[in-house]
């Protein structure tokens, strides 16, 4: 028996088929899409190296059964950036020395973008700490990376100034 | 992980016929169920995903004042809206003080109620555990985890409940909704959840095949929330289960108390009211002379399971001070550590 699956990733919508029902999310990225940027760190949820955005919200994809999410659109590290253009998150993960390994950065960034949809956590760095608490980063590059998002929502802002 | 069948039924009808199928289990969000399944703690034959029924992701008012939150709204979900934010503010808190964005994003109502102890022996398969495997023994009794239980727990299974959700609902009086193969039901929060005896296996008052599809608020439970806090004691700031947590809610008038509300976690296999300590709070004057007097009595039948004296004190301490907390009033908005007892001191504490 075969499972239906429609996914609409980084923007393309896939039909997909899968043979076996328990495939998360996580290994049908990366195993079978070879969208390798979500990353395996625990596949126990306890990490956030897998941190992926479905419709909009993020998520650890290794606790996300694949066939659970059908119909859903997916954001991964790689659907960020638009041609050569970096997301303006990526950008300021550069900018700030936000990583120093990079295991952890794809999963960081994509929480980031989620926590500033979220638009919850403000110019706080404490709310941004605690907001971005489920993503460790075993080099300890969290300095940089509350800087990194602090830079993020305030490039975004005054960008949304320009717009309005 | 081993093989199973999925199915994902489009109605409750469905799903219950599919649930009542020997070894099948309902699928949630999957962040506990999922991670179980990969250390091959839970087997399920058979998932029944019940995250599309129609109708469970609601939070509705009910005429009577009641607060009904459907068993599939997301813990980011409830957290973040206005009407519990206003009502049951400590609810929120202690929704926030839980796992991490990314968990609460996906976990539901019903699966935070329904998550399984995090005690390390239930999760290695090497180790014997009653709860597991009834009968097999408990290697937690003599193990290195201190952090286990301190009240209500037996020779056969020393384990807590690890929800911090469910701690507010059981001081808030909270029912829970269930549909089962022989109709509807509800069970009060603090029977829902059972102590372990010498069956730790049945950890809950769920028959097989039945589905908690709501929790529901009594209208009572809007009256505290202008002195309502969750505190919660772990090992880290941030994204750590509770050594202890507290739940405290009072109602008081010229200085003394009309009413308080006291809950426990991480101290049993149960969210834990402490329904003596609220007895000995009602009409005594508001301090900390009457705090104090209520954590011992709360603490009056404590004992440590495992060598977990330090607990005993830690919980004495943070039910003193979540009294405090929740006398001085609820923050304006949810502190940036939610229920962090290292936060900075808010800066309002006038809460709508
Ligand atoms: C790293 C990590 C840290 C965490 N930290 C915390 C924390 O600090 N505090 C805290 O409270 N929690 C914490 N959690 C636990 C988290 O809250 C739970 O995993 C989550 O709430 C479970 O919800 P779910 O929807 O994913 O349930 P699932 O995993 O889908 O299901 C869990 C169980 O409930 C059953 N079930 C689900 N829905 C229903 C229903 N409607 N009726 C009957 N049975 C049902 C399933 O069969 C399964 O047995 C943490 C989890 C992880 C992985
Ligand atoms: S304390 Fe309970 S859950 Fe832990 S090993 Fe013993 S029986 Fe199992
Ligand atoms: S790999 Fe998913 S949280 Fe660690
Ligand atoms: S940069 Fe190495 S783990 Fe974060």
């Amino acid at each position: 028996m075969t499972y239906p699956l429609t996914l609409t990733i980084n923007g393309t919508a896939q039909s997909l088929r899968l043979d076996d029902p328990r495939v998360t999310l996580l290994d049908l990225l990366r195993e079978r899409l070879h969208l390798t940027g979500a990353k395996k760190g625990c596949d126990r949820g306890q990490c956030g190296a897998c941190t992926v955005l479905v419709d909009g919200r993020r998520v650890n994809a290794c606790l996300t059964l694949a066939l659970s999410v059908d119909g859903a659109a997916v954001t991964t590290v790689e659907g960020l950036a638009r041609g050569e253009t970096l997301h303006p998150v990526q950008t300021a993960f550069i900018e700030h020395d936000a990583f120093q390994c990079g295991f952890c950065t794809p999963g960081q960034i994509v929480s980031a973008v989620g926590l500033i949809a979220e638009g919850e956590a403000g110019t706080d760095p404490e709310r941004i700490r605690e907001g971005m608490s489920g993503n460790i980063c075993r080099c300890g590059a969290y300095h940089g990376i509350v800087e990194a998002v602090l830079a993020a929502q305030a490039a975004r802002a005054a960008e949304e100034r320009k717009t309005a | 992980m081993n093989r199973f069948d999925y199915h994902r039924p489009a109605t409750l009808a469905e799903a219950l016929s599919l649930g009542a199928t020997p070894g099948a289990a309902y699928l949630a969000a999957g962040t506990n169920l999922l991670d179980l399944m990969k250390l091959g703690v839970a087997r399920p034959g058979v998932l029944v995903d019940v995250t599309r029924l129609p109708g469970l992701d609601r939070i509705e008012r009910l005429p009577d004042g009641a607060t009904r939150i459907g068993a599939m709204v997301r813990n980011s979900d409830l957290a973040r809206d206005a009407g519990i934010l206003r009502d049951y503010p400590a609810l929120a808190e202690a929704i926030l003080a839980g796992a991490s964005a990314q968990l609460r994003n996906a976990a539901t109502v019903g699966g935070n109620l329904m998550q399984k102890t995090r005690c390390r022996y239930f999760q290695d398969m090497a180790s014997a555990c009653n709860r597991r495997s009834p009968g097999a023994g408990c290697d937690a009794v003599g193990g290195v985890d201190e952090g286990m239980a301190i009240l209500g727990w037996s020779d056969a299974c020393i384990a807590t409940h690890p929800s911090d959700f469910c701690v507010p609902l059981a001081a808030l009086d909270a029912v829970v909704e269930i549909a089962g193969p022989a109709g509807a039901r509800e069970v009060p929060l603090t029977a829902f959840h059972h102590l372990p005896g010498q069956t730790p296996a049945q950890d809950t008052a769920l028959a097989p095949g039945e589905l908690v599809t709501a929790i529901r608020l009594p209208p009572a439970a809007a009256g505290f929330r202008q002195h309502a806090r969750y505190m919660k004691v772990r090992e880290r700031t941030s994204y750590a289960f509770a050594l202890v947590s507290v739940a405290a809610m009072l109602r008081w008038e010229d200085g003394a108390i009309l009413e308080a509300r006291l809950a426990l976690g991480g101290v049993a296999a149960r969210p834990w009211r402490a329904t003596e300590a609220e007895a000995l709070l009602a009409g005594a004057a508001l301090g900390r002379d009457a705090f104090e007097a209520a954590a011992r009595a709360a603490l009056a039948d404590a004992r440590p399971a495992n060598g977990g004296e330090a607990k005993i004190e830690l919980a004495r301490r943070l039910i003193v001070r979540t009294l405090m907390l929740a006398a001085a009033g609820t923050p304006a908005r949810i502190p940036a550590l939610p229920a962090s007892p290292f936060a900075a001191t808010e800066e309002s504490l006038t809460h709508a």
